[in-house]
This record gives C-alpha cells, sequence and structure tokens, in this order.
C-alpha cells in the first residue's frame, strides 16, 4: 500500500523515520555477517 | 625455483593471434569510418541519448573495473599487508592498461584527438564535474604509469632509474587512492544532474557514493578473476613466489569483497529509504532492479563468504566472474537502461552493432597489450636481480 504525504515534513519525517530503522538493523546486521565471514579463520596469532 | 620459462613457441598463427587479427582488422575500418564520417556513420547516438554505449560500457565499466590497482596497492603499502605484494603489479598492469584504453575509447566519442589536453591545459572548466573527471583521469593514468614503470625497467636493464622510481611507491599509492576516490564518485555524481531521466530506482542524490563502494568491490573482484585467467593461461609465467602467495589473495579479497558489497546492498537499500522509491520494487523495472541488486551483488556476496569459510576457490572464482557481470550491469543500467526511461520505445537508444564491435576491439587491445608485456617483463614473478628490492 502506498503512503500519501501531504507536505515536505511529513515526508522526511516518514523517510527518515524509515533510514534510522534501517540504521539500527545495519548496526546488528552487519557485525553479524562479519562474524559468518570470519568464522572459520584460523587463529590471529598474538604476540 | 621460477617456472616463468616458455615450454615452446607456439607460432604466430594461434587461435587468440587470428581472433584478435581478425577483431583488430574490424576495429581499424570502423576507426576509419568514425573519423572520416563522423559519430552518425557508426553510432546510434542522438540528442535524446548523446552518451551511449562507448561511455556507458568502456569508459564507466572500464574505470570501475580498473579499481584493483588502487584497493591492492593500498591494501600492500598504505595498509601493510605485504602478502599481497605478488598482486600488485598484476593489478597495476591492468588498472594502467584499463585506463588507457579508457582514453583510447573517449577519443572515439569525443572525436577531434588533437584537443585532448583542452580541458586541461588550454579551456579548463573548473566547475565542471567532467572536469574534475577529467584531470583526475588524467593524473591517475601518468601514476600508475610511473607506478607500472619499475617492471619495464627491470626487464630493460635499467636499474638505477628504478632505484628512484621504487622509491616513490608510497606517495604515488597516497595519490592514486586520492585521485580514484575523487573521479570514481565523480563519474556517479554526472548523472546527479539528470534526475528527471534517470529512472528512480537507479537515480539517488547518494550515487557518487555508490559508484565510490562499488568501485571498491568491483577491483577487488577484477584482481580475482584477472588471477583466474592468469593461472589458466600464463601459469607457466609464474615464479613459486607468485604460486605459493595466490590462494591467499583469493581468499582474503574473497572476504574484503564480499563484506563489501554487503555494506553496497545496504546503502543502496538506505537509499531506497530516504526517497521512498519501494512501490517501484512491484514494477517491470524493480524486477530488474532486484534481478541487479540481489542476483549481482547480494548472491556473490553470499558466495564470496561461503567460498571463504569453506576454503572452496571455485566458488569465490566464479563469484568474482559474477561479481564482474554486476558492476557491467549496474553502470549499463545507470547509462544506457534506465536512462530517459519515459521516452517511447521508437525514441529509446540502442546500441548500433560498430558500436558494439568498437568495444570488442578496444578490449581484445587491451588483452593483447597484457599478454604482450607479462610474457616479456617480470609482472607474475619477480626478476632475478630485485627478488628483494621491492
Amino acid at each position: 500500500m502506498e503512503t500519501h504525504f501531504f507536505t515536505l515534513q511529513e515526508f522526511m519525517t516518514f523517510t527518515k523515520g524509515v533510514a534510522y530503522l534501517l540504521m539500527g538493523c545495519g548496526l546488528i546486521g552487519l557485525p553479524l555477517y562479519w562474524i559468518f565471514l570470519t568464522g572459520r579463520d584460523d587463529e590471529m596469532r598474538r604476540f | 625455483m621460477t617456472t616463468h620459462e616458455t615450454p615452446k613457441p607456439a607460432g604466430i598463427f594461434t587461435p587468440f593471434n587470428m581472433i584478435a587479427g581478425a577483431v583488430l582488422l574490424l576495429g581499424f575500418v570502423i576507426t576509419v569510418l568514425r573519423f572520416t564520417g563522423g559519430l552518425g556513420a557508426v553510432t546510434n547516438l542522438s540528442h535524446d541519448n548523446p552518451w551511449g554505449f562507448w561511455i556507458g560500457f568502456d569508459l564507466l565499466c572500464g574505470v570501475a573495473l580498473a579499481a584493483g590497482g588502487y584497493t591492492t596497492s593500498a591494501a600492500c603499502y598504505i595498509f601493510g599487508l605485504k602478502r599481497f605484494h605478488a598482486a600488485v603489479r598484476p593489478a597495476i598492469l591492468t588498472a594502467f592498461l584499463g585506463y588507457a584504453l579508457v582514453v583510447l575509447a573517449l577519443h572515439y566519442d569525443v572525436g577531434r584527438p588533437w584537443r585532448l589536453p583542452y580541458p586541461i591545459f588550454y579551456s579548463p572548466g573548473p566547475s565542471s564535474l567532467l572536469f574534475e573527471v577529467a584531470l583526475c583521469v588524467f593524473l591517475y593514468l601518468s601514476v600508475l604509469f610511473v607506478e607500472f614503470t619499475p617492471a619495464p625497467l627491470e626487464w630493460l636493464g635499467l636499474g638505477k632509474i628504478r632505484g628512484y622510481v621504487v622509491r616513490l611507491t608510497l606517495v604515488l599509492t597516497i595519490f592514486g587512492v586520492i585521485l580514484s576516490t575523487l573521479h570514481q564518485s565523480s563519474l556517479g555524481a554526472l548523472f546527479v544532474i539528470a534526475p528527471s531521466k534517470l529512472h528512480p530506482l537507479w537515480y539517488s542524490a547518494y550515487l557518487p557514493i555508490y559508484f565510490f563502494v562499488s568501485s571498491i568491490f568491483a577491483g577487488l573482484s577484477m584482481v580475482i578473476f584477472e588471477g583466474t585467467l592468469a593461472h589458466k593461461y600464463l601459469h607457466h609465467k609464474m615464479d613459486a613466489e607468485h604460486l605459493a602467495a595466490s590462494e591467499g589473495i583469493v581468499f582474503a579479497f574473497g572476504k574484503a569483497a564480499s563484506f563489501v558489497m554487503m555494506g553496497y546492498v545496504y546503502i543502496k537499500l538506505v537509499g531506497l529509504a530516504a526517497d521512498h522509491n519501494w512501490h517501484y520494487l512491484a514494477t517491470g523495472w524493480g524486477a530488474w532492479y532486484l534481478f541487479e541488486i540481489v542476483g549481482l551483488v547480494a548472491l556473490p556476496s553470499f558466495l564470496y563468504a561461503l567460498g571463504v569459510r569453506e576454503k572452496n576457490m571455485r566458488m569465490i572464482r566464479f563469484a568474482s566472474a559474477l561479481t564482474v557481470l554486476g558492476i557491467v550491469v549496474n553502470r549499463l543500467n545507470v547509462c544506457l537502461v534506465a536512462f530517459n526511461y519515459h521516452l517511447p520505445a521508437d525514441q529509446r537508444y540502442f546500441p548500433h552493432w560498430m558500436e558494439i564491435a568498437l568495444s570488442v576491439f578496444v578490449v581484445t587491445v587491451g588483452v593483447a597489450a597484457y599478454k604482450f608485456i607479462t610474457t616479456r617483463m617480470p609482472v607474475l614473478y619477480g626478476h632475478e636481480d630485485y627478488k628483494h628490492g621491492h
């Protein structure tokens, strides 16, 4: 269903709200993807 | 032990030489037609579509796929990942040839090659993005030329001059990264000026960022893809160091490309959200857009990740080919397919066969030059006299 906007304020509030939600997802999702990506890497030598 | 001896002379009439010769001959004929009859003689370009296949493929794809030069040299010399050293020279060579061919192809589109220095030295337009692109390509091609010169200097036995050039490596690498960041993004910014012409799914104020980020994984994937072809056809030219390092390079570059690609998918999603373009996804254009983003970015990213986890070289190499295809599709979408999307079908642009043939000619020149250089100069192997001189 398409959302209707009557003012620029409404448009910005809605789109920024979705963008902020996506940023939250990215903050969680991208580190998880990194863990998946490096999950079977050899142990780094620490000395 | 080095294994870069040619097994036996194959003669001049090899299948590669025959096909390349035929393509070069056809390209020469089209060159004559273009520079005697003008653009109209060999292209379908018009005032509605002044940028065609030569800009979309030869320039946009050429520049993106030549990004392996700055990504590899930055990894090796700026981030200090010296285990990627074996990949630097092939990547720099590919980038140098890529940019040289971009400039060559641009001559066909722009015409009047003797006026090439005009935008830089005679009538610069510093407020124009095209000026910035021209300046960066001019400077970066010069940087790549200097970065590549140690190989021909070693080949020619000019060790003293080579020593001076090698001292410039770090400065040239930093310069190359700055210039690449500037012009890779500017190529995307060129389309920001046309919000009414480009389909909303591809148009975004973030186009410069999309072009820059996609150039990073394009470059990484191109290094893997080109390495795959080099291993298949120029294996005998590689020395032990190159062969030993190649597997690690493929896994590391695959891992980096996978993460950057997932980041790219993520910023594309943010772009969709910022412009509120979700409803276009349910249209035919949306299906084509999803094919590009899911099929040619997210899927290869996942294949890279699986390949890295499973240590599956074949999967990573397949993912690199898919990524290179994805970059070509993306650049052609922005420049041709989704551009002027609202025009009636009979006014839409479709490249003339001679435009495509000339692009094949340009790619063939690149492949022939790559083969000529790698079979003679120390690119895929270290020169005996300079083994520890990098």
